[in-house]
Parts: C-alpha cells; sequence; structure tokens
C-alpha cells in the first residue's frame, strides 16, 4: 500500500495524475447527464400515482446515493493522511467534503420539495430525511473544523481524524435512527417513496435512474478532482512545478485552474 | 545551518538526531540538520527568535513530528522506544507544567511519582534551596512567575532521568538562581548525564564543556 | 502494566485535587441542568401529562447541552499551563493517561448528575416507574458523553473558539445516545422492558471507550506540537 500510493505524497505527481483522471471523469459525467436528465425528464413514463411530481428522483436518489459514498470516500482520504502521513490526502479530505455537503443538501431539499406534494408539507422526520439531516451536520463538522486551524496542515489533521470518528458513528447512527423512526409511528406513506429503490422499480423509470446515479458521481468526482488540483497549486504556488504549469498557460492544465 | 562537533566516542551516544528538516507554515526553519549528544555534553542551541529553536527541542522530545529526518535514542528511534525514552527525559518548555491549583509540593510529588521515583519526604530543604521557602502551601498561582519556572526547575533536583531538555531555562531567573542552575547543570554532566538547552543569556561554560549549535533565521 | 496503573492513579489523584479547588467550574454545568429543565415547564405550560410525555427528551437534550458546557475543562487548562505537553512525555502510552482525564471528568460531572437525576424527575412528572431507567440510562450514557467529547476536546483545544465548535462536532455524533437512552426511559413510561435500548446503550458505551482513547491521542498529537 506504502509503495503504492509513496509517489502521490508530492503534490507534482497527484496534479499529474489528477490532470490524467479529469477527462476520464468530466466528459462522461457530462454526457450521462445531459442523457440522463432528457430520459428522465422528458421520456420516462409518468407515474400512475405520483403524476410527473416523482421525476425529482432523478435528482433526488443519486444526490442521495453520493452523499453518504463520499462521505465513506473522505473518511478514506483521512485514513491514508493519518496512517502514511500523506499530505495531498488530507488535501483530498478537504476537497471531497464541500461537495458532499452539497450533495446532501441537494437531497435533503428534493426530499423536501418531493415531500410538499407527496405529504403535503415540506418536512417531514422521516428515517431518511432525518439521517440525511445529520448526515450534513457531520460534513459541516469537519469544515468547521478546518477552517478554525490557522495552520492547514494542523486543520487538515484534525479534520481528517473527525471524518474517521464520524465514519465509525455512521452506521450506528443511521441504525439508530431508522429503529427511532419505527418506534415513533409514522405515516404510511413514507413507504411510497420506498417503492421506487426496491427492485419493483419499472425497467423504463429504473434506467434513466441508473443512468443518473453515474452522471452524479461523474460530475461531483470531476469537481473533487478540480478542487484538489487547485489547491495543490495554491499550496505550492511558489514552488517551480507550480510556476511552470501557472505560467506556460498550457491549455490541458489551465482547464482546471 | 548547523554546525556539530566531531567526536570519536560512539558508545556514550544518549541523542543522535540525523537529517532533521523542521517547515511550519510556509517557511522552513531549518534542513539536514545532524547532531550526536553524548553523557557529559551541554548543547546549546543559538539563534534569534523564530528561527526553530523551540521546534528542534520539541522535535527532539518527540512531541512535533520533523518533516524528515530521524532522533535516535541509545541507537534506538525514538518513535519505537517511546516509553523507554520518555522514562529518560526531562523536558520543561516554555510553558512551566506546574499545576496553578496545586502548590509547589503536589506539583513535585505528582511528577515525581509518575516517573517511579515517588518523594519519600515532602523536598522542603531543595525548596529552601531554589528560594521557595514558606510558599509551600500556597497554590502556585498565588506565586510571581519566577517562582512557578523555580517549581518546574526544582524538578531537576528530583529526577534520575539522564537526559534533560530545557527550554529557556534561565528566563525570570535572577543572579542567584542562575549560579544555582549552572551548579546542577555541573553536577548532572559530571554524572553521565546530558543537558540540551536554549538561552538567550549567554551560558557561563566554566562548570561544563558547551557545545553550540546555531540556527539562522531562514527567509 | 505496573507503570500504567501507577501514572494513572497518579493522574486521577492529581486532577480530582485540582477540580476539588475550582468548585464552580463543576457547579456551573450543574446549575445550568437545573435552569434548563425548569425552563420547560414555564415553556410548554404546567400541564403534568404533557411534562410526563416530554421529560425523557427533556432530561436528556439537557444534560447533553449541559456536559458540552463542562467539556472543554477536560485539556484546555492543562494545554495552557504545560501539564498535556508533560502528559505526553510520560513514560507510558497515551491512551492510560488519557483515560485518566475521562474517569476523572467522568466522576467530577456525571456523578453529581446521578444524584439529581430524582430532582429532574420529580420537576416533569416522570413517573416514578421509570426512574431507576432514567438513573440506568445516565449510568450509561455519561461516560460516552464524557468519552467522545474528550475526542472533540481534543481536537478543538489549540483553538480559541473551543464552545459552539465543540458542540457542533460533538452533538451529531450523540445523536444515537439520545435516541437510546429517551426510548429506555419511554419503554419504561409505558410498562414495557427497557432492556433492549439499555443494552444498545451498552454497547455504544463499549464501543466509545474502546475506541475513543486512540481517536483523542490522535487529536491531541494534532493539537500540541
Amino acid at each position: 500500500m506504502w509503495r503504492w500510493l509513496h509517489p502521490y505524497a508530492k503534490s507534482e505527481a497527484t496534479f499529474a495524475l489528477n490532470q490524467k483522471l479529469l477527462p476520464w471523469f468530466l466528459i462522461p459525467g457530462l454526457l450521462l447527464t445531459l442523457v440522463g436528465v432528457i430520459w428522465g425528464l422528458a421520456y420516462a413514463p409518468p407515474d400512475y400515482q405520483q403524476g410527473e411530481s416523482y421525476r425529482i428522483i432523478f435528482v433526488h436518489v443519486p444526490a442521495a446515493i453520493w452523499s453518504m459514498g463520499f462521505y465513506v470516500s473522505m473518511a478514506i482520504a483521512g485514513l491514508i493522511a493519518l496512517v502514511w502521513q500523506i499530505r495531498t490526502a488530507e488535501q483530498a479530505v478537504l476537497a471531497i467534503a464541500p461537495v458532499g455537503a452539497v450533495l446532501t443538501f441537494i437531497s435533503l431539499f428534493t426530499g423536501a420539495v418531493w415531500g410538499q406534494p407527496m405529504w403535503g408539507t415540506w418536512w417531514v422526520w422521516d428515517a431518511r430525511l432525518t439521517s440525511q439531516l445529520i448526515l450534513l451536520f457531520l460534513y459541516l463538522g469537519v469544515m468547521a473544523l478546518y477552517v478554525a486551524f490557522e495552520d492547514e496542515r494542523a486543520g487538515g489533521k484534525a479534520a481528517s481524524i473527525l471524518a474517521l470518528v464520524g465514519v465509525i458513528n455512521i452506521p450506528i447512527i443511521h441504525y439508530s435512527v431508522y429503529w427511532w423512526n419505527t418506534l415513533h409511528q409514522q405515516s404510511t406513506i413514507t413507504k411510497v417513496i420506498t417503492r421506487f429503490e426496491s427492485p419493483s422499480i419499472a425497467p423504463e423509470m429504473l434506467w434513466p435512474l441508473v443512468v443518473n446515479i453515474f452522471a452524479f458521481m461523474g460530475l461531483a468526482a470531476a469537481l473533487i478532482i478540480m478542487r484538489l488540483n487547485n489547491e495543490l497549486l495554491r499550496r505550492e504556488i511558489h514552488r517551480p512545478w507550480a510556476q511552470k504549469i501557472l505560467n506556460t498557460g498550457d491549455k490541458e492544465n489551465s482547464d482546471a485552474v | 545551518m548547523a554546525t556539530a562537533t566531531p567526536e570519536t566516542s560512539v558508545s556514550s551516544i544518549l541523542l543522535a538526531a540525523t537529517a532533521l528538516s523542521s517547515i511550519r507554515g510556509e517557511r522552513t526553519l531549518f534542513a539536514d540538520l545532524s547532531m550526536t549528544v553524548r553523557a557529559g555534553e551541554v548543547w546549546q542551541i543559538e539563534g534569534p527568535n523564530g528561527a526553530g529553536k523551540s521546534s528542534l527541542l520539541r522535535i527532539l522530545t518527540g512531541l512535533l513530528p520533523a518533516q524528515a529526518g530521524t532522533v535516535h535514542f541509545q541507537g534506538e528511534s525514538i518513535t519505537q522506544c517511546r516509553d523507554e525514552y520518555h522514562q529518560s527525559l526531562l523536558f520543561i518548555g516554555h510553558k512551566s507544567g506546574v499545576k496553578p491549583e496545586l502548590t509547589a509540593i503536589e506539583n513535585l510529588e505528582f511528577y515525581a511519582a509518575v516517573q517511579g521515583q515517588p518523594l519519600v519526604e515532602p523536598p522542603y530543604e531543595l525548596l529552601a534551596n531554589v528560594g521557595l521557602v514558606g510558599l509551600e502551601d500556597i497554590p502556585a498561582q498565588g506565586l510571581s512567575a519566577g517562582q512557578q519556572r523555580r517549581i518546574a526547575l526544582a524538578r531537576l533536583w528530583l529526577t534520575q532521568a539522564p537526559l534533560w531538555i530545557l527550554d529557556e531555562p534561565f528566563t525570570a531567573l535572577d543572579v542567584a538562581g542562575i549560579a544555582l542552575l549552572e551548579a546542577r547543570f555541573a553536577e548532572h554532566v559530571g554524572q553521565g548525564g546530558a543537558i540540551i538547552l536554549t538561552s538567550h543569556q549567554p551560558v557561563n561554560a566554566e562548570k561544563f564543556p558547551l557545545q553550540r549549535i546555531a540556527l539562522r533565521y531562514q527567509h | 502494566m505496573a507503570n500504567a496503573a501507577r501514572i494513572f492513579i497518579q493522574i486521577v489523584k492529581r486532577d480530582l485535587r485540582v477540580a476539588s479547588r475550582q468548585r464552580s467550574d463543576l457547579l456551573n454545568p450543574l446549575i445550568f441542568l437545573l435552569i434548563v429543565v425548569s425552563l420547560f415547564p414555564l415553556g410548554v405550560g404546567p400541564g403534568p401529562d404533557i411534562l410526563a410525555r416530554i421529560a425523557p427528551g427533556v432530561i436528556w437534550v439537557s444534560a447533553l447541552l449541559s456536559a458540552m458546557l463542562g467539556l472543554e475543562r477536560m485539556f484546555r487548562d492543562d494545554f495552557r499551563d504545560g501539564a498535556l505537553e508533560q502528559m505526553m512525555l510520560l513514560p507510558v502510552s497515551l491512551e492510560v493517561s488519557v483515560l485518566a482525564k475521562i474517569a476523572v471528568h467522568w466522576v467530577m460531572t456525571a456523578v453529581p448528575i446521578l444524584f439529581i437525576a430524582p430532582l429532574l424527575a420529580l420537576l416533569l412528572n416522570l413517573p416514578t416507574t421509570a426512574w431507576g431507567v432514567l438513573w440506568v440510562t445516565l449510568l450509561l450514557g455519561t461516560p460516552v458523553i464524557s468519552a467522545a467529547g474528550a475526542i472533540g476536546v481534543a481536537l478543538t483545544v489549540s483553538l480559541n473558539k473551543g464552545g459552539a465548535l465543540l458542540s457542533l462536532l460533538l452533538l451529531p455524533l450523540l445523536i444515537p445516545l439520545l435516541i437510546f437512552a429517551t426510548a429506555a426511559v419511554e419503554a419504561a413510561v409505558s410498562g414495557l422492558s427497557a432492556t433492549g435500548p439499555l443494552a444498545l446503550m451498552g454497547a455504544f458505551l463499549v464501543i466509545t471507550i474502546t475506541l475513543a482513547p486512540f481517536a483523542v491521542k490522535a487529536g491531541l498529537r494534532v493539537s500540541v506540537n
């Protein structure tokens, strides 16, 4: 693991790797978004029960899935940062956090918008929404802890530790919230939403959803790579390699800057 | 940058630092610094404010990780033999480590006990020697900065640790206090101990041999 | 091992002594807890039914909030006077010293809460059948607050803006505790068995006490340098 990771402890090597990876996420991400959004919004059939309003799942579900997924990847980056003392991994934690927080926020917002016609209210203490809300708090905690430090390295390490503590706690939070929800008798309407994530979802709706899930991953990953590269350049702005990239105005490199 | 004195004896090496570098924020404090501390030596680290003297001391204690380089205690990396190393080390930093709610004696009792050398009886004589007579029962917060500093330094008379790392030990001491401390240093190195210290004041090198290492302010 | 036990005892002894000389710091969170709990009847009305209904949640939320007030003390003073860096140079694994700090914090902050718990239950008209379970939830839950709190304090001790940030970091992590504890008390109120949620609390306690010292150690290494 160490031998494989070691070269990427250097900002320059990570930057170069990122530049190679970026198009592989960005281009499919953009294409799939285009396909998924048009397919989902224009061509997928309306739901027999919810009519057109169900179409928000094409945003809601991918955002919810990746909000959790990126928290885990953030914690993995944190683990690498702490165990192998790799600075670029700390920066990856901080590149991921705001993107994940925005995804969480999108899933909460779309959940509320969806809930309005479904439940007749913007907010219901539904297990899914509640655990997304707590996830948002966890993301905010990581970001707030980082900015509280003047020393960026110390802040990065502290944020990595918190991300790890959070990821250990997430399954417990998740379980406890679901349990809490069944304990306090809930409206049966939540079942309607659950239906979309069960295999019984109609294939005409499932396929655009799958496309959108991958589209979200591609776009979010591309954003994270761009954020990370900006940060790498900013931290080492006086180093020759960064100067070279900034000065040449190289077309390929400047995309990310 | 660093000027280490060559020496011949290998057997009595207490602490060996190899190719240390430290970066705080954007600035490199020092790079590729090596030093070898043997039994019976006193090392003074010199340099202007912000040159990294305290950082170097903290790296040597293991409190602060170095950006590069290693520190070995009696041939073993201090990250590998942390407990043994800390058993043999006495560090007094900028902050004295004296609990202000406790009296001088309570503070000293704690540090003696955790080092495994509990005090048989309260060290009245020692307190008298370091000029704290009559103040034994006052919580340290009621004492002056210099007196609190003396409580911390009194640990030097109670410890059996061979290696001392002291950050500005002479600060806030009067002439008599400095003389007392220098006498204790001479006694310690005479018994085969070693001391690494920083100091703004010139250290009187009559009583013990003094090695110097100078850090420059790097821009 | 003998080394570890000796140092553990010495730290506990010293910190209890220090704490006994700053009693107001200990008393204030307790008074805060009492005040917050008595604000609820004023806010929602004194009807005994509604008070009994919200009592488990109110007591636990107030206990969490008051714990946030006193947590910072765990490492803050030691950080300022240098005792923390001396603690990191003791000839023992840092986890041992950390456990000693957590133990002292628990004794000084949670034990008083265990004493006034019946008073809180009385103020909120909690049925007496549930008092025992409330007490057990506090007994099992407060060490979790101390241990998880130590992580938050270790991460923020070098910053000058502890308070609000500390709550932001910790409260989301302590949500399972709140859920399990209130569920247990509510079960007891409605005459059901509370062993399920209490067992979950026990498990959460074991996990926290086992893992927290490692996270605290990592946090202290970041804060003290």
